[in-house]
């Protein structure tokens, strides 16, 4: 065989393997709304970024007739390519091929291109969509899949990794996605969960559906499992474009400076935002929007826990991670999803060098045997330490309650906040005039002719000299007290002077935070 | 403006120390568990699974430790017994009933 018939096989062999499951598989897969694993890569990337390696790659299972069965890929495509034009590793399970079933050569593929990321510091991109463990291949689908999540494991915090779940996900394989940075979810397409609908019906009687069991809105919602939440894939594929505009290509690297841009200040005014009565909410995303550039805020995890806002921003055309209270849920109220959010949070952001802004607006913890019961002394305490271990730079601004615990798990002085700003509306104070009143004056108001007025008064009495930032100022707890319109340039220049920050941690293997 | 009005209308409060918060509620936090305090008396299902053996009937006089039903879960027979010595004042299943978790199963008194 000449070259010419040696490449006219080449190509023979590549149309054969690019088939994948074959028409009626692939038919199958479009009839539910889902693209095919290689469409979705291509739709992902940059145009004509794509390139992939281990085409040829086959299983050697032997039982079960395995060795008479062809699987092309081996039901996984693996491959490099340029996201937003930087470079990134990627794969994806074809469900078309034995329903993506994870077998050892596909769970190897998947570990080659990742161990390619590590190496070369780039992000590794996971799309899944499949079955589960091949189980004609024993043991061995169970060892590739723990291969993957080591793998994982030492990844974090090193290079991005990104999951997009685009089919079923279940059993052990929820595992890989739960160990990276962000899971995208696409409605009536994803489903994560460790026991399927079928045997939870016949183990145990309880009757529920894919989607209400570990669909894409309860996994947003309600477990807090995924971060990202899409109508389609196409709607999922640019939410990663947006995502990946804002992070750093690794955890030595620092995110892609954009060109500078002014807030929309007639939108978003801090003044109109605020209402006059500091008990009525308002939304706190109004307030990182009156502050950011071009008043974009690119928001992680919109769904689940919203008394707590986290996400992206730009400020002077660097990336900043924002965390603000919102009193528009629960008042603002820490509980123990909120916290498990924001720490999660805040140590992404440490990782990968992106500054902490954070936002102050809580009267406390929720209060109730439900979140005492569910530990929210340890979840709680996981924004302590994730805030007093981050070293990126830490901005904090005080807009109006700061009290007790809260005031101080929200990067309080006291956690090493670089720079603490107040407005003129805030309080911070140990308690709520209101309770701090009724403990301080409770003999003198229980003895009272008219003990709800004094307490009336009292608690006024309490407000004039306790709920303003003065306090706290005179103490050197906030830096400056400042004016709404002065926020954006004072937290720009805090950033600007604190790009060099170099701080002393003890030495040590690693921490051993509440988890 | 309108829309002002009536996203305002809809507030739900919160109680955080004495102060009243104005605020509107999460789903999760509207369906969150309501506690009860625990009463021995009441037998509840630790697991979910199905009720494969029943020793007693209403009214019968139980001894502490009898084994009153077997409730099969995870392909483990549990013995569910009697807590304290007492007569059974109710049987809420019936042989090979699934009942899920927390599922009020035998009264005693």
């Amino acid at each position: 065989m000449g070259l010419k018939q040696k490449s006219t096989d080449l190509r023979n062999r590549m149309r054969n393997a690019l088939k994948g499951g074959g028409d009626k598989a692939i038919e199958k897969q479009k009839a539910i709304g889902k693209l095919t694993a290689r469409e979705r890569i291509i739709k992902l990337l940059d145009p004509k970024s794509f390139h992939e390696y281990d085409l040829f790659v086959e299983h050697a299972a032997k039982d079960f007739d395995m060795n008479k069965k062809y699987l092309p890929g081996d039901g996984v495509i693996t491959g490099t390519g340029l996201l937003m034009g930087h470079p990134v590793c990627i794969y994806a399970q074809d469900f078309t091929v034995a329903g993506g079933s994870l077998g050892w050569m596909h769970a190897k593929k998947i570990t080659k291109i990742m161990d390619h990321a590590l190496k070369l510091k780039v992000p590794i991109i996971g799309i899944n969509d499949s079955g589960g463990a091949r189980i004609q291949e024993g043991v061995n689908s169970l060892a590739g899949y723990g291969e993957i999540f080591f793998r994982n494991t030492l990844a974090s915090g090193v290079i991005p990794q990104i999951s997009v779940i685009l089919g079923p996900c279940a059993g052990g394989a929820v595992y890989s996605p739960a160990l990276t940075d962000f899971v995208f979810v696409v409605e009536n397409i994803s489903k994560m969960f460790i026991t399927g609908p079928e045997v939870i019906k016949t183990v145990l009687g309880e009757e529920i559906s894919m989607e209400a069991l570990g669909g894409a809105r309860v996994h947003c919602e309600t477990t807090g499992n995924a971060h990202f939440y899409a109508e389609s894939e196409e709607q999922c594929f640019s939410q990663i474009k947006s995502l990946a505009s804002y992070i750093p290509w690794n955890n030595s690297a620092k995110a892609k400076n954009y060109p500078k841009k002014s807030p929309k200040t007639r939108q978003y005014k801090i003044d109109n935002i605020m209402p006059g009565d500091a008990k009525q909410p308002y939304d706190v995303r109004d307030v990182i929007k009156a502050i950011s550039d071009d008043s974009n805020f690119f928001e992680v995890m919109e769904l689940f826990a919203q008394n707590i806002v986290i996400g992206f921003g730009r400020l002077d055309g660097k990336t900043v991670g924002y965390v603000a209270n919102q009193p528009m849920y629960l008042a603002g109220v820490l509980d123990v999803d909120s916290s498990d959010k924001a720490a999660r949070f805040i140590r992404y952001c440490d990782s990968f060098n992106i500054p902490l802004v954070t936002l102050v607006d809580l009267p406390g913890y929720l209060p109730g045997v439900d979140q005492e019961h569910a530990g929210v002394i340890r979840h709680g305490a996981k924004l302590l330490y994730a805030y007093s271990e981050a070293t990126v730079p830490k901005i904090t601004l005080i807009m109006r309650k700061a009290y007790g615990g809260g005031y101080i798990a929200m990067c309080s002085h006291h956690l090493r906040a670089d720079f603490v700003f107040a407005w003129p509306t805030a309080e911070i104070a140990v308690m709520g005039p209101e309770g701090a009143a009724n403990i301080i004056f409770r003999k003198e108001i229980m003895s009272a002719d008219d003990p709800d007025k004094l307490r009336k008064e009292k608690v006024e009495e309490y407000k004039k000299k306790f709920a303003n930032p003065y306090v706290a100022a005179a103490y050197g707890y906030v830096d400056a007290v400042i004016e709404p319109g002065e926020t954006r340039s004072m937290i720009i220049h805090a950033l600007e002077i604190s790009a060099q920050k170099d701080v002393n941690i003890p030495k040590k293997k690693h921490g051993i935070p509440p988890f | 403006m309108e829309d002002k009005k009536k996203k305002r209308k809809r507030l739900s409060s919160i109680v955080v120390d004495g102060g009243k918060y104005m605020t509107n509620l999460t789903e999760k936090y509207k369906n969150r568990p309501r506690y009860q305090e625990y009463d021995p008396c009441k037998i509840k299902s630790f697991i979910p699974g199905t009720i494969v053996d029943i020793n007693v009937k209403p009214g019968r006089k139980v001894v502490e430790g009898e084994v009153m039903l077997v409730l099969e879960a995870m392909k483990m027979r549990n013995s569910i017994v009697a807590p304290c010595d007492g007569r059974v004042k109710k049987l809420y299943v019936s042989l090979q009933q699934m009942v899920p978790k927390d599922f009020l199963m035998i009264e005693i008194e």
